[in-house]
Order: C-alpha cells, then structure tokens, then sequence
C-alpha cells in the first residue's frame, strides 16, 4: 500500500504540472484578441502554438507512464477509466501527418481553423478529464492513508 | 537549425509591429533617438522579438497626441517612380503647428510630448527646434520637406519647413462662414519669409473657443437639406448605427452635427442600374448646406464627380458609406426581376453566356464600387456577405477570398511618403472605404477604431491641395502601392539572387532539356529582373554534387564536385554565388559548355535531396530563389524516393498516392521559407517521380512548379517550345523576395483556411520568400460574430515584399462588400466562377486528407446542397424541375467541369503525376486562368470576321462567340477552337470549308492535314491573319504557353479533345443533362 501512496503523491504533483500547462497552452487566444492591440495577441498566440507542440507528446508519455503504474498496482478501475484515453493517444500518434521527426502537428496545417479549433477542444477536454481524475486519485490516496 | 528557423519565425512576425515599435520608441526617447534607430538598428532586425509586446502596449494606454508624422517625409526625390509623387513642387510646403508637438520634445529629453500643454503650440515656435543638425541625421530627419530639396538643409533655411503658417485663422473661419476650422488655412508659400507665429492649435486636442460658435450656427443649417440631383426618392432610413463613438472630445461641433444629420435619418436614396442589371446605387446625404461653402475643392476632379457634396475637405463623404446602405439595397433589390429570376435548368439549356463572364458587382453605391478592388485581383465568393454564420449555412455556399495579389499592373499607384497612415489598433492601411470623420480622424474600417490623421496626411501630392485627406491617392486607389520605409525591415533588403539546380544524370542529358535552358537562360540573361547587385549562381548533380566556381579572374569556370552526400558542404565560402554584372562573360561561358560537359555520363542516380541541402546551405545567408530542374525519381541520399505508382490500379481512386511518402521536402522548405528561399520545381519526366513528395519543396516555400510530361528535344518538340516559352516568362516576370502577405477583414469575420503555395505563419499572415506575379491564392473565411450594424465588410490584403531593386515595398489591395441579412440576396451575389475556384481547393485539400471520392461526393454535394437551400427557403412556389437562382446558374455546369477536369477525374487515363499537378495548379493559378482550365473556352474559327474585334496596337482581334462544350455545337463544316488554358485545340471538320483548310492551314486539302500539326504557318490571307491574331492574343494573356493542336477526326489527341466537351458524356462521367437529372433527384428528395 505504501507503494500506491508514493504513486499517487507522484501523481498529485504531475498533474498539478499538467494541469498548469494545459491551462496556458489552450487558453483560447480569441478571446483576447479583442483587447486593444490584437497585432500583440496574434504574435503571442503564435508562440503558444509554438509552445503547446513541444509539450504534446511529453503529456502523452506522461499519461502511458501512469496507466503502466496503475497496471503495476492493478487498479483496475483506474486503468480502465484511463483506457479510452491511452486509446485515443495512441490513435493520435500513429495517424499523425508524416513526420520523420517527433511532433504530432504539422506546422503547415496547424494554422487552417479547423485543426486549430479541433486541438483547442481537444486541449479543454482533456484538461476537464485530468482534473476529474486528478480529484479522484486525490480521494483514493486520503482513503487509502486513512483506512491504513 | 531548428532553433534557428523558429528564431526567425518568431521575429518577423513582428515585421508589421514595425511601425509601432518606432511609435513606441518614439515616446519613450524623442525624435532624436528614433531617427537613429531608424538608420542603424531597425536595419539588423534583432532585439526587437520581446519587446515589442511590452513596448507597444505600453505606449497604446498613453493615448498621445502623436504624429507619426514626426518621421521622415520624403516626397519626391530620385526613388519616386510614381506619377503620384510630388516632384518638381519645389515649394517648401508649410506644415502647421501640429507637427511641432512632435518637434518640441528635442529641448525635453523623454516622453513630453504628450504632456506639452496646447498653449505652448500657439506660442512661437521656437526656431531652436532647429537643433536639428540636418547633416547629422540622415534621411530620417528629412522630414517636413515636401520638395526635392535634399535633406540636409543649411540651419539657417530651417525655418522654412515650419514656420510660414500665413494665416492668422481664427478669424477666418468665422467669416467664411465654413464649419470646419481647419480648411480655413491658407497656407501662402512664402519661401524665405520671416517665421510666424501661428495660433492655430490642432482641433484634435484642444478645440480652440473660436470653434464654438460655429458649432453652434451650424444645426440650423440642416433641415434644408436638398434632394439629391441625381433624383430619386427618398427614404427615409429607420435607424441609423451612430458614425462613431462620440468619445473623443475632438471637434465636437463636427461630430455632433454629422450624428445628428444622420439621426434625422434624411438620406436620400437614388438607384442606378449598372451594367449587370442588378446594382442599386444610393447616393451619398447631402450635406447642409453649411458645407457646402466650406471651401474651394480645390481637386479638379471634384467638380466632375456626381457627389452630392460640392464641399471641399469637409463633406466626410466615406460615414456615409455605409449608414444608408442597408435599407437601399433591400428596396432596391426589389427593382432587379434580372437578379432574382431563377432559372429552371433543365430547360434552359443555352445558360452559357458568349462572351467570357464577368464578375458580378457588388451591390454598393456607385461611387464605393468605382474605388472598389478591381475583381481579377481580389474576389469574393459572396458580393453580399451573409450577416451571420447561421445564415451562411443555410445558403450552403463557401464564402471566401481569390486573390492575384502580385498581377502585373499597368497602372499601379506608388506612394512614396514616410509615413504610411495605418490604424494604430489593427495596422489596416488608410484605404478608400475608410470614414473621416473630419479632417483631423479617420475610423478604421475594419477595426472601428478612430485614429488621428497625421500632419503629411494632410497635404495632398497629386492635387498640391492642403486639407484634403480623402483625396490623397491612399484614400482614392483600393490597389495601391507604398514605398516602406525602414521599420518595414528586418534587414538590409536582399540582392536578388538566382540558383539553378540543374539534374545531369544520364536521364536528364537524354531529354537534351539542359540544351534548350542553358540557350534560354543565355538569351534572358541580361532581362533577369535584378540591378547591379544581381547575384547569380549554378549547381549540377547526378550522384554527386557539382559546384561550380565563377572567381573574378579565372579564364574558365572551375567545377568543384563534392561526392559525399550524406553530410553535404559548401566547398568554398564565395564564388559560388557571383555577382552577374561583374562576371557575366565567365557565366555565358559556363552556360555554352554546360551542354556538352555531360554527355559521355553514364550516372543514372539522382541525389535530388542532397543537392536541395547545399543549395540551400549557399543560399541561406541571403535568400532568393533556386529553380530546380529535375527529371527522374530521387534515388540516393537523403529525400530519396520510390515509385510508388501501380498502372493498373489507377482506377481505383482509393489507394492513389496523393499524400507524400517523406516529410524530406516540407522540412527543407520550411527552412527555405524561413531564410527567405524559394525553391522552384521544373520536373521534365517521362516516368513517375512522385510529384506529391517533390511538390512540397514549392508549396511550402512559396514557389511554383512546373511539369513537363515526356519531355524530349527530339521526341517531344511541342514540350521544347513550351519550356522555352515559360522559362522566357519565368525568368523575366517580376519578382518579389522576402515577402509576407496578411490578409485582414472587417472584425466579426475570421480567415478559416489559405489555399496557395506558402507557409502560414500566422493565422492571418502567410509566408512568401517569393512572390511572382503569377501565383493566386485562396481563402475561406468565416463569420465569427454577427454582423450586425455594419452596412459593409473590407477586406485588406497587404503584401510587404523586396523588389528586385532591392526596395522594400508595400502592395494594399482593398475590398468593400455589402452585409446582407436575407438569404435571397446571399444567393443574388454569389460569384460562381468564384464559388467554383474556392470549392477546387477545397476539393484538392479533402482529395490529399481523406480520399479523391470523398472529394467528388463533397463536390457534388455543394451544388446539390446550395440548391435545395434555395428551393426551400428561397422559393415560395415549388415549382417543378430544377430551380436555380440567375447567379448560380452555372454552377453545375462549373462543378460538372471540375468532376471532368484532370485533378478530380476517375478513369484510367491519367497519370498519378499529372494529376497531382493539376492539383498543384488549382491551387496556385489565379481564379482566370483555373475557370479555364476546368471549363475551356470554345470558339468557331473558320468565319472569324472583323465585326466586333477588338483592336489594341493596330491589330484586329476577331472576337468570336463562346460556344457550349458539346459535340452537338460542332459542325463537320467548321473549324472549331478550343482553349483550354495549357493546351489549345483545333479541331477541323471533315467537310470544313476548302478556303479555311488552304488560307488558314496552308495545305490543300482537309486529308493533307498532318496527324500533328502544331503551329499554323503565316500567310498572306485576311483569314490567317485573324486566326493567329486571334491565338496569339489568346496566349499573351497568360503567363504560360499553350500549344496549339491541330486535330482532325483520325487524330490521336482528338480524345483528349472530346474529353474537354464537358456537357457530354464520357465512358466515366454523366453528361450535363444527366448531372442535373442527378442533382434534381437529390435536391427534390
């Protein structure tokens, strides 16, 4: 039991980093553009396309590292609600546009509104999953500290 | 590299804050130091990525009585190549007070500017501004100065560029009776004269109390407003959206009154039917008559224009653009039976108009349309915007741009003025749909900000006329074209460099392709566009990689070949790029021998890849463009390829290649892009090379391509003469280099997706290391937030670009589109050439993403979908058959084509290369030239006659009919004319009559006819004459060379021929009578 409290500790931590991180990166650069200079707005939300590429598929590792400790601790139900995720991470990865590199966007499209659109979505309900689940392991690590 | 690439990214995109960020400085420093960063710091481009946010926004909230017309302001002098430039005034031009604002700083050290108490402008301006040691600052200083005469003035001759302000105003307003303070200047050219004081303080900060009471006459003067004189009723307009908020505090009687004015709502409205039968004009309100007085236009071409206003500066004709326009187009469209007839199309079969059609005109007043974008350059999809999203999905049609950004213009106006007035929010240009609303501010017309007009602004170079902003030719041209100055670079502009790559393989010595470029480019050597920086240079590959060095000094050029491909190197640093002026007799050597240095090879390998990557390492320091030449797969080193087209599975469209097997090329393009190289592919291959892959070296480094299938001097000499041709073209068009293009629009409308070769860097800004005049883009746009309030949508395209003079320069086209709230009159200004071009790149992008079906099925459904919107919510009776509105009339007929034409084709008779670059061309021909391509003209040659012709430079062009694409028009006794864009067809009758086969063919009989005759011979008889006047008149209105076939009913091409009748039916595809049989099942389901 001691290990699933180290584990969910790492956790906490980790997803307080993603969650931080999601929340900058997705941050709908729209509604900002109808402040006073949106040449401004335009340049910043270029960078933070920029930025929200580079940390793509850090999360991604991030997210098969906890499914394969969850699966180390067999908590089943966890995994299993991290399941469609991890599918869909891997959907992701393997029909990304041809890359030699690493990278899931293709900086030539990434621009066209639809895919744009798409990832910011996709950012929002991600980060709504993370913090469901985030609040979830929260109440296994108190339940599991106080019944030990 | 990466790092590097991304570094650069990042800091041209702030290539437009550019003038904001001197703003910035200029608050924060004073004159004196903005100036020197002028000169020397802008030029380098760094350190200016970070701070400009903080910067910029810093200086937004301060909110100052700036004029950027502090900066210089150099009109005339030698770089002006306009007409519009105010050489030869010779007058020093007297600027009022309100520059000196920005000139008293120099005895503060920071920001006072703004806190200078107004009654310091009306005291003497102190000659001690003249501490300005004009030696000492270049032509950053130069300003005030309206003439030729050079920057750098004695001290003593200082006072003339600010202190004769002759008129002591106060006075004179009053008893001129004119509402506007500020035309009642006279400024007296006094060159020499004592400096005076000047009172006047700009109305935009403090309206002096001698304003007041004008503003107070001035209500009474309105009611009389009188009728328009072009006559007409008049409406009375319900509401009307406030000209602009009443914020500022500027002159307030202006503003009042105008708000007022139109409050009452008296507009009077008077409708014009134009050409297209289905315009309404609205005449602008009149203005009181207090105006009308203000003062002397001034303009001579104020008198001839049909304004209602004879007012001078004052009448702010563009507020008025806009508030009347809705209520005028919704009755006025009831006046136009033409444009709202609909049209049954499976009986009205001749829908094909005879004479090529125009673009439909957007429905605004006369006088906006006269100023608006001329549609070859920039179209929209929809002339009447749909006021919201909801409403453009119903009408089921795309709404986006088709521009030509970089045509070659006859007539283009170039300013050459320091300042070039931009909205301080949105950095729209000043453009003609912009509103004064007086002298001293302009709104935005895309952003609605108001903005002050700076001091230069004022003085008009064409008339010589002060006080007339909206006359400048900024406000009366929508294309027009700046001369920036140095904020507008990164770094110094870039000498026009040229790089040939050049395949030398045994395959490509095979083709003899280098015989015929290395004689074309010898001939067009000295008319590559470029001055005496011109830099020039030329590589070789095969397995290898051959440079060759062209040293100053050397009796002949010294090939240096480099084998290892894996890790390519520049051999030497310099040499290899030279300058073409100094050794151009070493190049003409290198371009005769380069022929004959091959032909013994026996390399059959390609290392295509490598050789992008050293061309591309010798051309990142500067940029420019390297044109590749290429004819086999890649088979070694890096971006090699393998076939991957199997014949006998061309049918099934699913498994076609269209996507790339390598992201080799898009990475190298992209580091091309961000170094400012453009990579031009010319692929002369007999077998497959996969084009999808090699494509993407052009796409996204903004270049283009060009393919010639099967091209050999011997075997193929019809592709000899078309390579000649546009390589003739190609290397002597204009060019632009280290380009960006942003496209803005009104707020409420957002750019979707760009079609075109480039790389978007932005969401709105796309990348262009070259520009070429040939190259059209595409975008879809999309309505964020309802339009409501706004009569009329802009859009502006902005293309910043170095010349091959090595001038940074700024090309502005601007549009003005009506909103519309219905869905009828959505359908009334639909474009469907445009509409057509916009859904081919659409499909090209569905084809590559998901499937060459799932694109056709989505082309077919647009027309299937538009229509049965328009039976449903458009049309009250449901009538039967097909129904269509007058402007959609032929949009099956468009979509029918695009179904026929090589990109979007099924069938076996394609080759997977050529199709890919087709769709290579949907995407980057202008709109003209794609609408020919998919629908070909057809014409009837064999009676050209005189009636009707056009006649440009003492020849006659014959203009015959455009015929529908059917057997059935064709006659066994004609000859009948196809153009299909690329590719021109001559199709001669059996029975065809013996005058045309001798006079026109030359030979005697129709059996004589050659099976492939290409070129008609040049004969003393009127029929020939009209018929190659006709051709070549065809084919110089396009940057590519058409071959011209002649066919006969035996002949092999007469396939390919028939294919082109798209009204008929195929093996493959449905005749047009049966596609609307089709599409009227679907629709009435």
């Amino acid at each position: 039991n001691i290990f699933k409290f180290v584990q969910f500790k790492f956790l906490l931590c980790s997803y307080l980093i993603t969650f931080d991180e999601l929340k900058t990166d997705y941050k709908n650069p729209i509604d900002q553009c109808n402040t006073l200079n949106p040449t401004v707005e335009k340049v910043k939300k270029i960078k933070r396309v920029k930025i929200a590429l580079k940390l793509v598929l850090p999360e991604y590792l991030i997210h098969a590292f906890f499914c394969v400790m969850f699966l180390c601790a067999a908590e089943w139900l966890t995994l299993g609600l991290n399941m469609p995720l991890l599918a869909y991470h891997i959907w992701r990865y393997m029909s990304r546009p041809v890359m030699s590199g690493p990278g899931l966007y293709d900086p030539t499209t990434i621009m066209n509104a639809d895919i744009l659109a798409y990832c910011q979505k996709e950012g929002w309900c991600k980060l709504a999953f993370y913090l469901l689940s985030f609040f979830y392991y929260l109440y296994g690590m108190i339940y599991v500290l106080v019944s030990s | 590299m990466a790092s590097r690439y991304a570094c650069h990214a990042a800091l041209s995109g702030n290539f437009f804050l550019g003038t904001a960020l001197t703003l910035g400085r200029f608050f924060l420093l004073g004159p004196v130091q903005n100036s020197l960063m002028h000169s020397s710091q802008m030029l380098d481009g760094q350190g200016f990525g970070s701070t400009v946010p903080g910067l910029y926004s810093h200086q937004i909230p301060t909110k100052v009585p700036v004029h950027p017309s502090s900066g210089q302001y150099n009109f005339g002098g030698s770089q002006n190549v306009s007409l519009l430039s105010n050489q030869g005034s010779g007058q020093t031009l007297n600027r009022p007070p309100a520059g000196l604002i920005s000139m008293a700083p120099l005895q503060h050290t920071s920001s006072v500017p703004q806190m200078l108490p107004p009654s310091q402008n009306s005291a003497a301006i102190p000659s001690s501004s003249s501490s300005f040691v004009p030696g000492a600052y270049p032509p950053a200083l130069s300003n005030w100065q309206y003439g030729q005469t050079p920057m750098s003035q004695p001290t003593g001759s200082q006072t003339n560029h600010f202190a004769h302000v002759a008129g002591t105003l106060p006075t004179q307003p009053l008893s001129s009776g004119s509402t506007n303070p500020a035309t009642s200047y006279q400024y007296t050219v006094s060159p020499g004269g004592p400096p005076l004081q000047n009172s006047y303080m700009k109305p935009g900060f403090v309206p002096p109390p001698v304003n007041r009471p004008l503003a107070s006459a001035f209500p009474p003067a309105r009611p009389p407003l009188g009728p328009p004189q072009a006559g007409g009723p008049p409406l009375v307009r319900p509401s009307a959206p406030p000209v602009g908020p009443p914020n500022s505090s500027l002159p307030q009687p202006l503003l009042n009154s105008a708000a007022n004015q139109e409050g009452k709502g008296l507009i009077n409205s008077v409708y014009l039917n134009l050409k297209m039968g289905r315009n309404v004009g609205y005449s602008y309100p009149t203005l009181p008559p207090g105006y009308q007085n203000a003062s002397s236009p001034g303009a001579p071409g104020m008198q001839s224009s049909p304004l209602q206003y004879q007012a001078g500066p004052q009448p702010f004709p563009q507020p008025a653009l806009g508030t009347n326009h809705i209520t005028g187009s919704m009755s006025g469209l009831s006046l136009q039976p033409e444009g709202l007839r609909s049209i049954n199309l499976l009986q009205e079969r001749n829908i094909l108009p005879t004479t090529p059609l125009q673009a439909p005109v957007p429905n605004l007043h006369e006088e906006i349309q006269k100023l608006n974008c001329n549609p070859e350059l920039f179209r929209c999809t929809l002339t009447n915007i749909p006021q919201t999203q909801a409403l453009l999905n119903k009408a089921k049609l795309p709404l986006g741009l088709l521009l030509h950004p970089f045509k070659d213009l006859s007539q283009l106006p170039v300013v050459t003025s320091s300042t070039i007035v931009r909205c301080r929010s949105c950095r729209t240009y000043i453009n003609p749909f912009v509103s004064f609303l007086d002298q001293r501010r302009w709104k935005c017309n895309l952003c609605y900000r108001v903005n002050d007009v700076p001091e230069e602004f004022m003085y008009n170079p064409v008339t010589r006329v002060y006080g007339e902003p909206h006359k400048r030719p900024e406000v009366q041209n929508a294309t027009i074209e700046f001369m920036a100055p140095s904020e507008y670079m990164l770094r110094p502009p870039q000498p026009p460099v040229y790089l040939f790559v050049f395949d030398v393989s045994h395959n490509a010595i095979e083709t003899g392709y280098l015989t015929t470029v290395s004689k074309t480019l010898l001939d067009n050597l000295d008319l590559l566009p470029g001055n005496t920086r011109t830099k020039i240079g030329f590589i070789t590959f095969d397995s290898t990689i051959h440079f060759y060095s062209l040293q100053e000094g050397l009796s002949q050029p010294q090939m240096l070949i480099v084998s290892d491909i894996e890790d390519v190197f520049i051999p030497m640093p310099e040499n290899l790029l030279v300058n073409l002026n100094e050794n151009k007799e070493l190049i003409q050597d290198l371009l005769r021998t380069l022929p004959q240095m091959f032909t013994k090879s026996l390399e059959t390998q390609s290392a295509l890849g490598p050789a992008l990557q050293a061309a591309f390492k010798l051309m990142s320091p500067t940029g420019g463009r390297i044109s590749v030449f290429q004819t086999q797969l890649p088979s070694v080193g890096v971006g090699s390829l393998k076939s991957r087209e199997e014949p006998n599975q061309r049918a099934s469209a699913k498994d076609i290649h269209l996507t790339p097997s390598t992201d080799f090329y898009k990475k190298l393009a992209l580091d091309c892009s961000g170094q400012q190289v453009a990579v031009d592919l010319f692929l002369l291959s007999g077998q497959y090379s996969d084009l999808a892959s090699l494509g993407c070296i052009s796409r996204y480094s903004a270049g283009s391509v060009y393919y010639y299938q099967s091209y050999h001097h011997q075997h193929n000499p019809v592709q000899v003469e078309k390579l000649q041709k546009e390589l003739k073209r190609y290397l002597t068009r204009k060019i632009g280099f280290e380009a960006v293009m942003r496209i803005r629009c009104t707020k409420g409308l957002s750019i979707h997706t760009f079609h075109g070769n480039f790389f978007v860097r932005s969401t709105d800004l796309l990348s262009l290391p070259n520009v070429n005049p040939d190259a059209g883009y595409a975008v879809q746009m999309s309505v964020e937030e309802s339009l409501t309030d706004m009569p009329v949508v802009s859009f502006q395209s902005a293309l910043l670009y170095t010349s091959s003079k090595g001038e940074r320069r700024i090309r502005v086209h601007t549009m003005c589109l009506p909103v519309v709230t219905t869905l009828n009159d959505v359908y009334l200004g639909a474009d469907v050439q445009a509409i057509t071009g916009l859904l081919a790149n659409m499909a090209v992008d569905r084809s590559v993403s998901a499937s060459l079906s799932d694109a056709r099925d989505a082309l077919v459904n647009a027309v299937i979908d538009s229509l049965s919107a328009y039976r449903s919510s458009v049309l009250s009776i449901q009538q039967p058959g097909l129904m269509a509105p007058y402007s959609l009339r032929l949009f099956p007929l468009h979509v029918l084509a695009l179904l026929k034409q090589k990109a979007f084709q099924t069938g076996t008779n394609i080759r997977l290369d050529e199709r890919i670059f087709t769709m290579c061309q949907v995407k980057n021909q202008p709109l003209i030239f794609l609408m020919l391509m998919t629908h070909p003209n057809l014409y009837r040659v064999d009676n050209l006659t005189d009636e009707g012709a056009l006649n440009i430079n003492d020849r006659t062009i014959p203009q015959p009919p455009i015929l529908q694409l059917s057997v059935e028009k064709l006659s066994r006794d004609g000859a009948y004319l196809m153009d299909a864009g690329s590719v021109m067809f001559m199709w001669v009758g059996k029975n065809c009559g013996q005058n045309f086969v001798s006079q026109v063919l030359g030979v005697p009989s129709y059996v004589s006819i050659p099976q492939n005759m290409t070129h008609l011979p040049e004969l003393e008889t009127a029929e020939s004459t009209r018929t190659i006047a006709f051709i070549s008149w065809l084919r110089e209105q396009r940057p590519f060379f058409p071959i011209l076939h002649i066919i006969r009913d035996e002949s092999p091409l007469k396939s390919s021929f028939l294919q082109n009748m798209i009204e008929d039916r195929t093996e493959s595809a449905l005749s047009y009578y049966e596609f609307l049989l089709h599409i009227q099942q679907q629709v009435n389901k």
